[in-house]
This record gives C-alpha cells, sequence and structure tokens, in this order.
C-alpha cells in the first residue's frame, strides 16, 4: 500500500500532514490521550499513596480529620460531577451526530456545573480557613494544638473536643492530653486533603479552559461526523477528572467517619 | 547532496522557533542540551580541581556544595534524560518507523519549550546564588533547613519533567500508530525498541517525581508538614517517593544508549544483530524490573531488612536483561568483519565500561557490601562507569554514526578516531581511582579529605583534564565538517535501516515515497541485499 494515493483522494481540512488518513489521526490522538492520562494517574497515584500511608500511621487523626469536614456539601459536589460528565457525554455524542446547537449547549452546560464545583469547593475552603484548619502558618490563622482557632474563641474549630464529644461519635473517655495530640496530628490529614483536592481543582481549572477553547469552535460548527476528535478528547480529560474525585470523595470525606477510638 | 532538504526547505530564526519538523527539533535540542552538557562539565572541572589538595583550599565547603549540586542537575536532568531519546530518537525514531513526523509535532515543539523553560528556572536558581541539596534534593534538609533557592530549582526539574513526559508519549504513539507499512513489530530496529522502552519509564516516573517535588516545595513554602518529622512528616517517604522515579530515571538515560550500540555493532561487524528478540524484549524487561528497585538506593536508611532483602534480590534481576544485552552484543561481533570506525571504537569502549558499571552495580547492590561503601566514591565510580562511559559514549558514538545523515557531511576520520581514544584514557583515569577511594573509604559530597587519599584524588583529576579534551575535541570537528567535511552520500556506512534509504540531509518530510518494508532489520551479510549508494 502506497500512502501517496491515500493522501491525495480526500483531504479533509483538519487532517495534519503527518497522517495519512483522517481514520489514523482519530486513532493516534485518543490513543495519545489515553497515554496521558495514565501519566495523570501516576502523578494522582504517587499522593494518594502518601496519603494511604499517613492515614495507617495516624489513623485516629485521620478519622478526626476526616470527622471534620463536610460530607453534604462533598456528596453535592459528587453529584454535580457526575451530572456534568452527564453533559460532557452528550456534547461529544451532539458532535458525533453533527448537532451543532447541542454541543455548544452542552459544553455551556458542563462549563456551568464544573463552575459550581469550583464554587462549593471554594466554599469549603473558605470554612476551612473559618475554622483555622489550615495547615502551617503562612496561610490563615495558624494550627492551635487543638486544631481550632484563637485562644479567645476555643469553640471554632476545635478537634479535640470533637473527638471526645459523643454527639460528634467520639468517646468522651478520651484523656484530653490524647485529645489534643490527636488534633494536632490532623495537621497532616489537612496537608493532604488541600495538596489532593487542590491539584483536582488545578484540573478542573485547566479543563474549564479546554471547554471554553472547544465550546469557541463548536460554535463555528468546526466538529461534525467526520471530525469530532477534540470534543471526544476533551471528554477524556474531563471524565479523568470527575473519576479522581470519585475517589478522592470516599478517600477524605466517607471511610471511617465516626470511630474515635483514641 | 540533494538540491532540497530539511535544513534548507526555509530559513530565518522563525523557521527554527516554531518549527514541527521533528528533525529540526532535534537539532534545537543538540545546541541546547550540549549548551548544559558544557556547563555541568565545566562544575565537574572546579570540583577535580577542589579536589587536588586535601584540605580543600580552593573553594568555600558551601560553595563545594552548590558545585556538586549543579553538576548533578545539569547532568541528570538537562543533559542525560534528554540526550540520545531527545536528539538523536527525535531525529531518528520517525525516520527508522517510516512515517513523515512524529504524531504530535506541536507537542513535541511544546517539549523543547518546556525544557528550556525548566532550564531557565535553574539558571536563575544558579546565578541568583545557587542551590546545595544536592541533586536528591533529601528532606527535610531541602524543605526545612537551607536557605537557597531550593523551590526555583524544583519548578526548572519539575517543568523539564514534562518535557520528557511529552517526548515519551509523542514516541509511544508514533510507534504504536504510525509505522510504514510491513513495519511489524519484530521488524522495528533495536534503536526503536530502546527508546520506546525508556518511553514507557518517562512516561509512568516522571509525574511521580513531579509530585514529589510538588509536595516538597509545598512544605518548604507554606510549612505544612509532609516530609519534615518536626511537623509529623517522614522522611523516608521522601527518599522512596523519590527514587521511584529516580532510579528507573537511570534507565531512561542507559536504554537509549543501548539502543545505539544495537544499531552501531552490527553495522561495523556485517553482520545480523545476534538474538534480535532477546536484545528487544531484554529493553522492555529492564524498563519493568527498573521500577521495582528503588529502594535499593536506601538500604541504609532504616527500611526493613526484610524489604532490604526483597529490593537486593530484585536489584540482582536487573543484571540479567542487561547482561543478555552485553552478550548478544559480543556474539554479534564474534567471527564479524570488524571495521575499527569512530562509532565503533564508541562501541566497543561502551561495552567495556558499561560491563565495569553494571558489575559494579552489584557490589551496591549485595546487603552487606553496600554498608560499607555506601555513600562513598564507590557509588560515584560506579554511577560514572554506566553514565559517562555507558550513556555519554554511547550519545558520541551515535553522534558520529548519524552525524552524516543529519548533515549531509562526514566528520574526520582521524581527529574523530583520536578523540575517541582520549576519551576512553581520560575516562579510565578519572573514575577508575574513585572506586579504590570508595573503597578505601573516601565519602562522596565531602569537601575536604585525609591527605592519605590525595594521589588517588590527584590522578582522578589529571584524568578529567584528559577527558575534557576528548569532549571539545568533537565540538571542533563537528563544526568544522559543517562546512569542509565530505559530502556524505545517502548511504555511507552501507547500513541496513530506513533512515540510510533516504537522503542525507532528510527531506521535510522524511522519504520522497513513504516506504514499504519487505525485509527484517539488520539483514547485513547479503550483499544482494545491500542498498546501492547513489
Amino acid at each position: 500500500m502506497s500512502t501517496s494515493q491515500t493522501t491525495t483522494t480526500e483531504h479533509h481540512p483538519a487532517l495534519s500532514h503527518q497522517f495519512d488518513s483522517m481514520e489514523q489521526q482519530q486513532d493516534a490522538s485518543t490513543f495519545g490521550m489515553w497515554v496521558f492520562l495514565l501519566t495523570e494517574i501516576m502523578m494522582f497515584g504517587g499522593l494518594f499513596t502518601a496519603y494511604l500511608i499517613y492515614r495507617i500511621k495516624y489513623y485516629p487523626a485521620f478519622v478526626a480529620g476526616s470527622t471534620s469536614i463536610s460530607v453534604s456539601w462533598g456528596f453535592a459536589n459528587t453529584l454535580v460531577l457526575i451530572g456534568s460528565s452527564f453533559t460532557m457525554a452528550m456534547a461529544v455524542w451532539s458532535a458525533q451526530t453533527g448537532r451543532r446547537k447541542g454541543q455548544v449547549w452542552f459544553l455551556i452546560g458542563t462549563m456551568i456545573l464544573g463552575a459550581a464545583f469550583l464554587g462549593v469547593k471554594a466554599k469549603e475552603y473558605y470554612d476551612k480557613w473559618d475554622e483555622c484548619h489550615i495547615p502551617g502558618h503562612i496561610i490563615g490563622k495558624g494550627f492551635n494544638t487543638w486544631g481550632g482557632c484563637s485562644a479567645s474563641d476555643k469553640s471554632l474549630g476545635n478537634i479535640a473536643e470533637e473527638i471526645r464529644d459523643p454527639e460528634h461519635g467520639g468517646n468522651p473517655k478520651t484523656p484530653e492530653v490524647a485529645a489534643q495530640q490527636t488534633a494536632q496530628q490532623t495537621e497532616i490529614f489537612f496537608s493532604f486533603y488541600f495538596a489532593m483536592t487542590g491539584l483536582h481543582a488545578f484540573h478542573m481549572i485547566i479543563g474549564l479552559g479546554l471547554l471554553a477553547w472547544l465550546l469557541l469552535r463548536a460554535r463555528s460548527g468546526e466538529f461534525g461526523p467526520s471530525y469530532y476528535t477534540p470534543v471526544e478528547l476533551g471528554g477524556l480529560y474531563w471524565h479523568f477528572v470527575d473519576i479522581v474525585w470519585i475517589f478522592l470523595f470516599p478517600l477524605l470525606y466517607l471511610i471511617s467517619r465516626h470511630q474515635h477510638g483514641v | 547532496m540533494p538540491a532540497k532538504h530539511y535544513l534548507n526547505d526555509n530559513y530565518g530564526i522563525r523557521s527554527w522557533l516554531l518549527t514541527k519538523d521533528h528533525k529540526r527539533i532535534a537539532i534545537l535540542y543538540l545546541f541546547s542540551i550540549s549548551f548544559f552538557f558544557l556547563l555541568g562539565g565545566m562544575f565537574a572541572a572546579l570540583i577535580r580541581l577542589h579536589l587536588l589538595t586535601p584540605n580543600g583550599e580552593l573553594f568555600e565547603a558551601d560553595t563545594y556544595n552548590k558545585l556538586f549540586t549543579m553538576h548533578g542537575v545539569n547532568m541528570v536532568f538537562f543533559f542525560l534524560i534528554p540526550s540520545v531519546p531527545a536528539v538523536i530518537g527525535n531525529f531518528l525514531v520517525p525516520i527508522m518507523v517510516g512515517t513523515k513526523d512524529l504524531a504530535f509535532p506541536k507537542i513535541n515543539l511544546l517539549s523543547w519549550y518546556l525544557y528550556m523553560a525548566g532550564g531557565t528556572f535553574s539558571m536563575i536558581a544558579m546565578i541568583t546564588g545557587g542551590v546545595d541539596s544536592g541533586w536528591t534534593f533529601y528532606a527535610p534538609l531541602s524543605s526545612g533547613y537551607l536557605k537557597t533557592h531550593v523551590i526555583m530549582l524544583a519548578v526548572g526539574v519539575i517543568i523539564a519533567g514534562f518535557s520528557s513526559i511529552f517526548t515519551g508519549l509523542n514516541f509511544i504513539v508514533t510507534v504504536h500508530r504510525m509505522r510504514a507499512p510491513g513495519m511489524t513489530w519484530g521488524r522495528l530496529p533495536l534503536f526503536v525498541w530502546s527508546n520506546y522502552a525508556a518511553s514507557l519509564i518517562m512516561i509512568l516516573g516522571t509525574p511521580v517525581i513531579a509530585i514529589t517535588l510538588i509536595l516538597l516545595a509545598l512544605e518548604r513554602g507554606f510549612h505544612i508538614g509532609i516530609f519534615d518529622p518536626k511537623l509529623g512528616g517522614d522522611p523516608v517517604l521522601f527518599q522512596h517517593m523519590f527514587w521511584f522515579y529516580s532510579h528507573p530515571a537511570v534507565y531512561i538515560m542507559i536504554l537509549p544508549g543501548m539502543g545505539v550500540i544495537s544499531e552501531i555493532v552490527p553495522c561495523f561487524a556485517r553482520k545480523r544483530i545476534f538474538g534480535y528478540s532477546f536484545v528487544a524484549f531484554s529493553s522492555i524487561a529492564i524498563a519493568v524490573f527498573g521500577f521495582v528497585v528503588w529502594a535499593h538506593h536506601m538500604f541504609v536508611a532504616g527500611i526493613s531488612v526484610y524489604s532490604a532483602l526483597v529490593f537486593s534480590l530484585l536489584s540482582y534481576a536487573v543484571a540479567i536483561p542487561s547482561a543478555v544485552k552485553v552478550f548478544n552484543w559480543t556474539a554479534t561481533m564474534y567471527k564479524g568483519s570488524i571495521e575499527m570506525s569512530t562509532p565503533m571504537l564508541y562501541a566497543m569502549a561502551f561495552i567495556g565500561l558499561f560491563t565495569i558499571g553494571g558489575l559494579t552495580g552489584l557490589f551496591v547492590a549485595a546487603l552487606g557490601l553496600d554498608i560499607h561503601i555506601h555513600d562513598t566514591y564507590f557509588v560515584i565510580a560506579h554511577f560514572h562507569y554506566v553514565m559517562v562511559g555507558g550513556m555519554v559514549t554511547a550519545y558520541l558514538g551515535g553522534l558520529h554514526f548519524w552525524w552524516p545523515k543529519m548533515t549531509g557531511r562526514m566528520y574526520p576520520e582521524a581527529p574523530a578516531k583520536l578523540a575517541a581514544i582520549i576519551t576512553f584514557i581520560g575516562f579510565n583515569l578519572t573514575f577508575f581511582p574513585q572506586f579504590i577511594l570508595g573503597y578505601m573509604g573516601m565519602p562522596r559530597r565531602y569537601w575536604a579529605y585525609p591527605p592519605e587519599f590525595q594521589v588517588l584524588n590527584v590522578l582522578s583529576s589529571a584524568g578529567a583534564s584528559i577527558l575534557s579534551v576528548g569532549f571539545i575535541l568533537p565540538l571542533i570537528y563537528f563544526l568544522w565538517s559543517l562546512k569542509y567535511g565530505a559530502i556524505a552520500g545517502d548511504n555511507p556506512w552501507k547500513a541496513t535501516g530506513l533512515e540510510w534509504e533516504t537522503s542525507s540531509p532528510p527531506p521535510t518530510h522524511n522519504f520522497h515515497h513513504i516506504p514499504v518494508v519487505t525485509k527484517e532489520p539488520y539483514a547485513y551479510g547479503e550483499p544482494e541485499e545491500v542498498p546501492v549508494v547513489h
């Protein structure tokens, strides 16, 4: 098979010079995206591994930290992201079937849901700032021994108290010293909480940029049944970021809540 | 030379800085990595100069720490990792598989810009006072104690890492999806196989060093606890995560070099490679084993005896595919009609020096012996036998071998042979004494040493000055040959492989007609099969 005849017979404007056919181009691009997502898995994988190692090392502190973050907001965000995956899949389908309006509206819908996710995330971050649960002492009011705010307002974000409070699922028999020690160790939980959700949110922001770029191209009617690879690749990326959240949500918010066993 | 080729297709600085041609990007890489090689070499020269006397009379201790850090960072991240893949591989992989370009030419150009951006960050860190963490960035020293620009340097390394991820991604997709008709996996040149294996490590390992250094930078910048024991972190975890990438990274460095040797040896022995599939799959085996040996860097760092035993055993296993290659190259040369050209001199030097480097690797993988020689000059010598004796030698051999293809002109043979011999002598004089020094107990990274070690240190420094002559000579005659070298012709070595079937230098789209592959690679020894020189 000589390739000179395939390049001359039908030359789609979106066909890059290095490929012989649109089919090969789409195949190679999709494969490339999967390889890229593999590198992303390794990147998040390193972070997840470190998280799990510390979770074993500081188990009570991680349980206390996990209990102190809001499951309902996290759950709401999970629904938002699953919804955005649906609209994204619909946008890809609209591109494949040549529905231009559908592409535009489904992309806009995906972007709104993505922005909603980031909004909720910002609210959660603000709460952490308010409760003095930002690790380190550069941003926020500093992390105290009992894991809460300043000495004048000991009630706000006091993890040590929650560890001993039966209403929060705690054990009142826990000695105060042990509760305070555990509360201080939650700082490392919050380090990972911010590193993991921060890296994920960073990917969401990149994803919103990609969607905006796709939206502009979709509006000009660039995509149709013969050429929809960019939308498909954007979809792969978006679904991947969703799946990362599907792992983050249970790891950070759900597992072993309410098992204060110090 | 052909009237129209990739070098004269168009002119001007824009045509280079915005090029999507993999061959031009390879040339961009060639210039930039040569710069970082000279820079790293300069730091090495200053280190060797300082170690001429036992009491550290040339530099302050802090300055000395910065010198070895910048030597390591420049050489590892900005020379060795991109050297063969980004220069020779970028140029050859698409041609060898018979296609017009890499799968993603824009991403290929982006990878060069990322490399330059990473290089710029590391240069800024260097110029504004240097960094003294060692190239290994061990926490908590780097995250909590040093006053130098650790974050700046880490950012440079992270960005350069993405450049190597993109190179690896491009190679993998190209090899999978863009092979010419008839170019089956079993007909791929071994250079492609070894670059493919290195690409696997690039895409799977590099993201882990990125996240590790990001965590390190977060800890340093925001004082959040991850690796610093004062903040509840675990410094050994940093070492695990660092070496999870940085050990496989040494196979990113050496595998493409092995690919170069697998091309040169059959050509100048005029024989087909002995055991093609064993050589091909040994590359994949090295890539796989390479991922499960990282903790052998940490035998004395407080890991458990059981895990140390397992990692020691697995480290021994890497020797098997490496030895397969060495034996197969040797068997290829056996009863061949060997031509002692410059590339072949480098290839033979590689086989000998890599064998020494590899065997001493077994010394340091042995649990008992490692306690004695850990963190001594023995480790330095072992690493440099593999990286300089192996990788740099292979890189130079490859440059000589494909120089006529890249430029259309021959380098002068006599000075090239001289340079190869000078490099070999200088290299051994530099690093062999370091094996003895290390075995006698001289620790690495020390600014001063007991006077009884001086003789061997002087020998080593003398060798370094000879070695530098061996490295500067090619720089001169390569540049000279661009104008005055003899016209090479399409296939000066009468070698097999698609790259020798196109013109020298190749046209922008590599081939006038996409080739159809009908025969196995390395079909040497069949006179009628050798392509005729036009």
